[in-house]
């Protein structure tokens, strides 16, 4: 056993493997202790908000302690904030109509730019082609009016009594605060879905999920699998006509179709994650059977069999000692194999629509449902589906890549 | 063994196994007529492929008789519970060809000498009776116990694995042995220790081992009747030295001229006859079918 798991590490797939995986679960497992709380809470009450951390406008002002800095870039910042770049190619669009040769104008030159545009801009001149692009330019100019000024704001606050503003504070230009004074801040690292939930913790919790549909589907599918391959390839005869006949019958109508059909069956508020995580296992255990069958066929037979047959070991002791543990090693990487498959199966399931119905947890499945239902894509919000792309892919990949740096270990023909 | 102590204790009328239905039919042993009488050192001999392991495994229990019926001391075998089987394979007991598929792997050796002792009612004996028991088996093959305990079946050598399953017989003491070729898988030197082994013990216990070789030579020198098999049936029987010096069957005439002899040269041409068609097309070799 040591000697096996010695070897077993030294597998550099198997390693790599077991190390995504693991990176993955502990990810699933440790954030929501260090950040408890619904991961599902509506945070943001706009949708697909962008990633970021937020702070609070209103704590901003008003915390006590501000620092001067007087940063170089400073200035260039917050007029490049202001001034987008599409803005800067409108400005060069209309210096050129103007009729400046191209070689003049630098929209990379902040400075040079606006200058060239108030010396020419005249609002007289239309240069535009269609009204709204005139209108867009006297806009631009209006914007452009106060950027470079750097006067400090007042801030103040409005006296119920007398109606007039009472100066409460001054905020001039070099003052900054620290985030971490400022009572309300937001991190978020994926930003919100349409629902304006973190995505983040969201994608945390549906790992977790996921990995228990995996979990429960591919315990279901090995031990039904299990039970019916050493039964057909133990008993033979008769059992092992019918357990085939079905095992056939499972073959040749296409799991996924079968899987969708109960799936549709299944009353909507009976269709919380187990089920679907049982009725995916109770959908690919055909495999399972077979190859366990197959294996127990070549093993009945062999001498150390029959010599247990003769020390007078009953069935189930026979099945036990000298039928499984040569079978082990198979058992679990098709199991491996099989949590994979489900959760894969669940993502599939789930962006059909035909997941677990539930609006109290997440799942990578549903994650993408919901994801392309309110139209993520189309609004380039990508922070709500790329992740779980990724971490589903990532998932199914490291468990592949353990089952086959075990295969190569226990197929020693298969070592390179 | 004096004639007049003769006992019958194994026979059988008309055994017969096929495997298969239809076209894919194989008749492995064919209505087979024997009879077996304790004490007795019967030798089985016949080529790869002429049943004899098949045999073995029906008179074992541990295949189905398609056909025909086995006698176990002068009664119709009637093995179809659990418990009838386990009685039934106290009386008689099996060493296999091969050493080193015959243990579970996963099992150390002590497990398999124990279980032997927990078959003959010894479940409530005390450790250290047990280890005695244990030992004293160790020490009739020539192994030393406490080198065999807590090991695993791969960390022995193949002469010691075939030694260890005489132990095992040695703590059973049965009434049958079937000897599967057990000497072929392991070397020329050891092979004698094997036999010798075999010898002794059924010397000491009064056990009768039927022995399954492809070896004429080696039935002629240690049985003391001599079972003839081509394909599925018995062609000859008898005495040993009925059988091999005197032998009727064609078949058994073959199987003695192809026994290597020193300072004799080996040739083919020593066959009386070339080989018939229905031999050439039952030899392994690839038939090409010309379509």
């Amino acid at each position: 056993m040591k000697n096996t798991l010695r070897q077993v590490f030294r597998s550099g797939k198997f390693v790599t493997g077991f190390v995504i995986f693991s990176a993955i679960l502990l990810l699933a497992v440790i954030y929501p202790i260090i950040s408890p709380g619904n991961p599902l809470q509506m945070i943001g009450l706009n949708s697909f908000i962008k990633p970021g951390t937020y702070v609070s406008v209103y704590d901003s002002l008003n915390t006590q302690r501000t620092y001067t800095f007087k940063l170089p870039g400073a200035a260039e910042k917050r007029i490049d904030s202001k001034l987008s770049n599409e803005d800067r190619l409108n400005i060069k669009d209309y210096l050129l109509r103007f009729g400046l040769p191209e070689e003049a104008v630098d929209i990379e030159q902040t400075h040079d730019l606006l200058a060239l545009w108030w010396n020419n801009y005249d609002p007289e001149l239309r240069l535009g082609s269609t009204i709204a692009e005139n209108r867009y330019f006297a806009r631009l100019d209006d914007k452009l009016a106060g950027i470079f000024e750097s006067e400090d704001i007042e801030v103040g606050e409005l006296d119920p009594d007398t109606g007039e503003y009472v100066r409460k504070k001054m905020v001039t230009e070099t003052d900054y605060v620290n985030v971490s004074d400022v009572a309300n801040v937001i991190r978020l690292p994926l930003g919100t879905d349409n629902f304006g939930r973190d995505t983040f913790r969201e994608l945390v919790s549906a790992i977790g999920t996921s990995l228990q549909i995996g979990l429960i589907a591919g315990t279901v599918a090995t031990l039904i699998g299990l039970l019916l391959g050493l039964l057909a390839g133990y008993l033979g005869g008769v059992a092992d006509d019918i357990i085939m006949f079905f095992s056939n019958l499972f073959t040749v109508i296409p799991g996924f179709v079968l899987l969708i059909l109960i799936a549709y069956s299944i009353d909507q508020s009976q269709r919380g994650v187990t089920t679907v995580a049982i009725v995916i296992g109770l959908t690919s255990w055909v495999w399972t059977t077979r190859s366990v069958r197959a294996q127990v066929i070549s093993l009945r037979s062999r001498d150390h069999v029959n010599l247990s047959k003769l020390s007078g070991h009953s069935l189930p002791r026979l099945i036990i000692t000298d039928i499984l543990p040569y079978i082990a090693s198979y058992v679990v990487m098709a199991f491996i194999l099989q949590i994979s498959s489900g959760i894969l199966a669940e993502a599939g399931l789930s962006m059909l629509g035909l997941g677990p119905k539930t609006t109290d947890t997440a799942t990578l499945g549903l994650m993408m449902d919901w994801a392309m239902r309110y139209t993520a894509h189309i609004s380039g919000a990508w922070w709500a589906y790329y992740p779980v792309v990724l971490v589903i892919a990532l998932v199914s990949f490291s468990l592949n890549l353990m089952n086959t740096g075990l295969d190569q270990i226990f197929n020693p023909q298969l070592r390179d | 063994m004096s004639n007049e102590k003769k006992e019958l204790c194994l026979s059988g009328t008309g055994v017969t196994k096929v495997f298969g239905f239809g076209e894919r039919k194989t008749v492995a042993v064919d209505h087979v007529d024997f009879s077996f009488y304790s004490g007795e050192l019967i030798s089985i001999v016949g080529e790869s492929g002429s049943g004899k392991t098949t045999l073995v495994k029906m008179l074992l229990g541990l295949i189905s008789v398609t056909e025909g019926d086995i006698f176990f001391m002068g009664q119709k075998r009637d093995i179809r519970s659990h418990r009838k089987k386990k009685e039934y394979w106290k009386g008689i007991q099996a060493i296999f060809q091969d050493p080193f598929s015959s243990y579970n792997i996963f099992k150390k050796i002590d497990a398999v000498l124990l279980d032997c002792i927990h078959m003959r009612g010894g479940r409530g004996l005390s450790k250290e009776k047990k280890i005695e028991m244990m030992t004293e088996a160790c020490r009739f093959v020539n192994l030393k116990y406490e080198e065999m305990t807590n090991k695993y079946p791969f960390e022995l050598s193949g002469g010691q694995m075939q030694r260890l399953m005489i132990a095992r017989i040695f703590l059973l003491k049965p009434k049958i042995l079937l000897a599967d070729e057990p000497t072929s898988m392991i070397d020329a030197c050891s092979r004698a220790t094997i036999l010798d082994m075999l010898m002794e013990l059924r010397k000491e216990t009064g056990m009768m081992i039927i022995f399954i070789t492809h070896d004429i030579g080696l039935a002629y020198y240690v049985s003391d009747s001599v079972y003839i098999m081509e394909r599925g049936k018995i062609v000859e029987f008898g005495s040993a030295n009925e059988v091999i010096l005197n032998p009727k069957a064609e078949y058994t005439k073959r199987l003695l001229t192809d026994v290597p002899k020193i300072h004799e040269p080996w040739e083919f041409s020593k066959r009386k006859r070339p080989m018939t068609q229905e031999e050439r097309f039952s030899s392994p070799q690839p038939i090409n079918i010309e379509v």
